[in-house]
């Protein structure tokens, strides 16, 4: 807070920088990419699209290199002061926040589905003409495996590989609680070891889910295009995929500073952002697993 | 709040001013004041910008039948002005102020994350480029309403829908950014003795604001990623063949759509609360009060969203609680403007131009406040849904309220960004065209509304004729007078004008008078002591 540090003589004020700028070229490169890409796959046409959109993973690459590259170079010259790491540290937990409504959005959206729109489907409330006239052999059930215009799948189970990738996902929020630990004790070989086992579990993780993909959509026949099931169920394990390899990627970088001998108890804000984050994917998966697949 | 200012800046501030210069100053800046003045110059192109759309639609609208441009040019402008005015006009604005006022107001030496200020800022022209490129892709532009309800934005759009997509999640991190550094300067870069409650009210309705931002953005982050698969890869979430739900979007969009109508406005109180106490020469009345009436209207603004959705079909139980929740809004308000008006009575007051601006936000703001009443109660919102009168009520509170807030900031702030005090003949000009100008443009519309005329259609009944003449004479008063503004501010931009002092109100509180006019490049290395 403001008062702690006002004995501290001069503010630190970070200097100019290229990378901002290249940083809204690279988004506008993907956003314009992206856009481009969707409308040719949509109309089965060749186009530039995925050049763009190529070109702008490249530039915002070489922006987040360039730009980690310099703030950790600054941060180990010492540069920064204890303020500076408080508005980090704020920002990164606000970052999560927003982070958390993102994914209230498609719990909402699945929630809605279950308790709003497939029963009124179904002809609950006041609808029971509607469906009578609409969709009379429609059945209101959760999971939907079977949609009012007839498209039918399977559900996924929570059994077998959904309870084992719970099980890792949680027991790696342990272990990397454990490395943290090891790191504010100055444990150095503590710490890379349960980062390490962090890191495995986490990629294990991927490729279970990964495997749990090609299960749902060569088995059950379970796609993204089943219905509201499979959206919902996509689009949520989906982004949770996207958020727990950002945060792998993000372990990954602090495995190799940690090697480079960088953090110590006074000084880790890369190590307990990337921390957060993880526990934050670890959280939003539970939440995942009790609705998604258990309920 | 009384803000004493002990140990207000050392003199060195001064000569430390050396800045970078060229092009590159602007594009790699870091400095809060310089990404406040491309944030708000960025943002006045675009309310000139959307503001052009605006006459296109006004001019299809001036004679029954189909005139100028076509149906479907007119949806995309419709469109094109609801999404450059909300993410391009008013958002930036205010986003450019907290850039520029609030380190000043809270004794800090710049925002509390600089790089990514500037990220934040140089995400926006790069999204609205993208944005506007969507009008030139086979098909046109997005056709949907700002609020880009399924099935219109799913179902029956166009190509474009892509683009306006990717434009909009790129918008939104940047809103999302912006607002992180917002609240994280205001909860860590206050100067020693700068408590909560000692903090301006513009800084107060900032950090709420803030809030809103990172709270409802990723939300719309969501529901328009859900329209991009519903639109281009077969999922059904706002479709009930497949077991979705239209009226899904609307909860979506508006769990979003509500908090952001109050993003647009909550800053809006905060320069009303800075201006009305500087020209009635008497502090304001009841600080508490309204930063609790802040509090509570950003609390509100979650429980809301489903009075734009009263005629949808939701059961009555939950019409009843939307429209109570909404009506309760009404009481924080209330006690805003209620301490407004006490805060002049039997003050010293004089009329400059940005208290002249705030006199009329006073006012006009309350009208579209008192029709927002009138279209919460469910039962006569059966009449006015989807007519003008809800066109003239969000108007009064976005145009005559959110807009005119802003120019009375301009107004307030110009000497202390240019240095120089504006042309206030000029000034007393614009205002007075502005605020006749802008009745003549929102007030028939109520009535035009209640008679049933529904929005967002290229044509009319004959009945509705005269009054949309006059509604379109006005709106092009209210277009060219904005060209008065622009003469001001760059008056002002070139230094031509007098010199202005460090404070040049005199009723004026706070930090950001004690440091001189032009502010130099780096206020407040030195944290100032507030007692």
């Amino acid at each position: 807070m403001s008062t702690e540090h006002h004995n501290s003589t001069k503010y630190y004020v970070p200097d100019q920088s290229i990378w901002p700028i290249i940083g809204a070229l690279a988004l506008g490169l993907i956003a314009f990419g992206a856009g481009h890409y969707t409308i040719e796959y949509s109309n089965e046409t060749k186009g530039f699209g995925h050049y763009v959109l190529g070109a702008g993973l490249f530039v915002l690459f070489v922006m987040l290199f360039g730009w980690f590259r310099d703030q950790i170079n600054e941060s180990r010259s010492g540069l920064y002061n204890a303020q500076l790491g408080e508005s980090y540290k704020q920002g990164m937990l606000w970052f999560i926040f927003s982070e958390v409504m993102f994914f209230l959005a498609f719990f909402g959206a699945l929630f809605y589905a279950r308790m709003i729109a497939v029963p009124w489907l179904g002809g609950a409330s006041n609808n029971a003409m509607t469906a009578e006239v609409l969709w009379p052999t429609f059945e209101a059930i959760w999971p939907l495996t079977t949609t009012p215009d007839g498209t039918t799948t399977q559900a996924m189970g929570w059994l077998g590989l959904p309870l084992i990738n719970t099980a890792i996902l949680v027991v790696s929020s342990v272990t990397l609680h454990i490395a943290h630990v090891a790191l504010e004790q100055g444990n150095r070989g503590k710490l890379k070891l349960w980062l390490i086992i962090t890191l495995v579990l986490g990629f294990t993780f991927l490729a279970l889910q990964g495997y749990e993909y090609v299960h749902a959509y060569r088995d059950l026949g379970l796609t993204l295009q089943s219905g509201i099931y499979g959206n919902t169920f996509f689009l949520l394990t989906g982004f949770h995929g996207l958020h727990v390899t950002l945060g792998a990627v993000m372990l990954t970088i602090m495995a190799f500073r940690v090697f480079a001998g960088h953090f110590d108890k006074d000084n880790q804000f890369a190590f307990a952002a990337s921390s957060w984050y993880w526990h934050f994917v670890d959280v939003v998966w539970i939440c995942l697993f009790v609705f998604v697949y258990i309920l | 709040m009384s803000t004493v200012v002990a140990d207000s800046h050392d003199a060195h501030d001064e000569h430390h001013d050396h800045k970078p210069t060229g092009i590159k100053r602007w594009l790699f800046t870091t400095n809060h004041k310089d990404i406040g003045t491309l944030y708000l110059w960025f943002s006045f192109i675009m309310f000139f910008l959307g503001g052009s759309f605006a006459l296109v639609i006004r001019m299809e609208l001036f004679q029954p039948g189909m005139q100028v441009i076509d149906p479907h040019f007119f949806n995309q402008m419709t469109t094109m002005h609801g999404v450059i005015m909300v993410f391009g006009a008013v958002m930036p604005a205010f986003t450019g102020l907290a850039n520029w006022m609030v380190p000043l107001m809270i004794g800090a030496p710049d925002m509390a994350l600089p790089r990514m200020n500037n990220w934040s800022f140089w995400i926006l022209p790069v999204a609205f480029l993208i944005m506007l490129s969507s009008m030139f892709v086979p098909g046109g532009g997005p056709a949907f309403g700002w609020t880009f309800y399924a099935p219109l934005s799913t179902t029956y759009s166009g190509d474009s829908t892509a683009l306006f997509v990717f434009a909009m999640h790129i918008m939104g991190m940047s809103s999302i950014m912006g607002a992180i550094n917002v609240i994280v300067t205001i909860m860590n870069m206050r100067a020693p003795g700068m408590t909560y409650m000692k903090m301006p009210l513009f800084v107060w309705t900032w950090f709420i604001t803030a809030f809103l931002l990172i709270a409802v953005m990723p939300v719309l982050a969501g529901v328009v990623t859900m329209v991009l698969t519903d639109k281009f890869f077969g999922t059904s979430f706002f479709n009930a063949a497949g077991g979705g739900d239209p009226v899904l979007f609307q909860h979506l969009f508006w769990f979003f759509g509500h908090p952001e109508v109050y993003i647009m406005i909550l800053p809006s109180f905060g320069i009303v609360s800075a201006i009305i106490p500087a020209f009635a020469r008497k502090p304001l009345f009841g600080y508490a009060s309204m930063v609790y009436a802040t509090a509570s209207i950003a609390g509100l603004s979650f429980l809301v969203w489903a009075h734009h959705m009263f005629t949808t079909g939701m059961p009555t139980f939950a019409s009843l609680f939307f429209m109570y929740m909404t009506m309760l809004i009404a009481v924080p308000t209330g006690v805003k403007v209620f301490n407004w008006v006490s805060t002049m009575w039997r003050g010293a007051m004089t009329f400059e131009t940005p208290m002249l601006f705030a006199l009329a936000f006073v006012v006009l703001f309350t009208i579209g406040g008192l029709s927002g009443i009138m279209l919460a109660i469910t039962p006569v919102d059966y009449q006015y849904h989807d007519t003008y009168f809800v066109v003239a009520h969000f108007h009064y509170v976005l145009v005559s309220g959110a807009v005119f807030s802003i120019m009375a900031a301009a107004y307030y702030w110009l000497p202390k960004w240019s240095g120089v005090m504006y042309d206030e003949a000029l000034g007393k000009l614009h205002f007075w065209c502005s605020l006749v100008s802008v009745n003549i443009l929102f007030f028939p519309m109520h009535f035009v509304g209640l008679a049933g005329m529904p929005r967002r259609y290229p044509d009319y009944a004959l009945q509705f004729a005269d009054i949309n003449a006059i509604v379109s004479v006005g709106g092009f008063l209210f277009g060219f007078s904005q060209l008065i503004f622009l003469a001001v501010v760059l008056k002002c931009a070139m230094k031509k004008g007098e010199k202005a002092p460090a404070k040049p109100w005199e009723g004026a509180e706070g930090l950001e008078w004690t440091v001189p006019s032009p502010a130099p490049y780096h206020t407040f290395d030195t944290p100032p002591e507030v007692k």
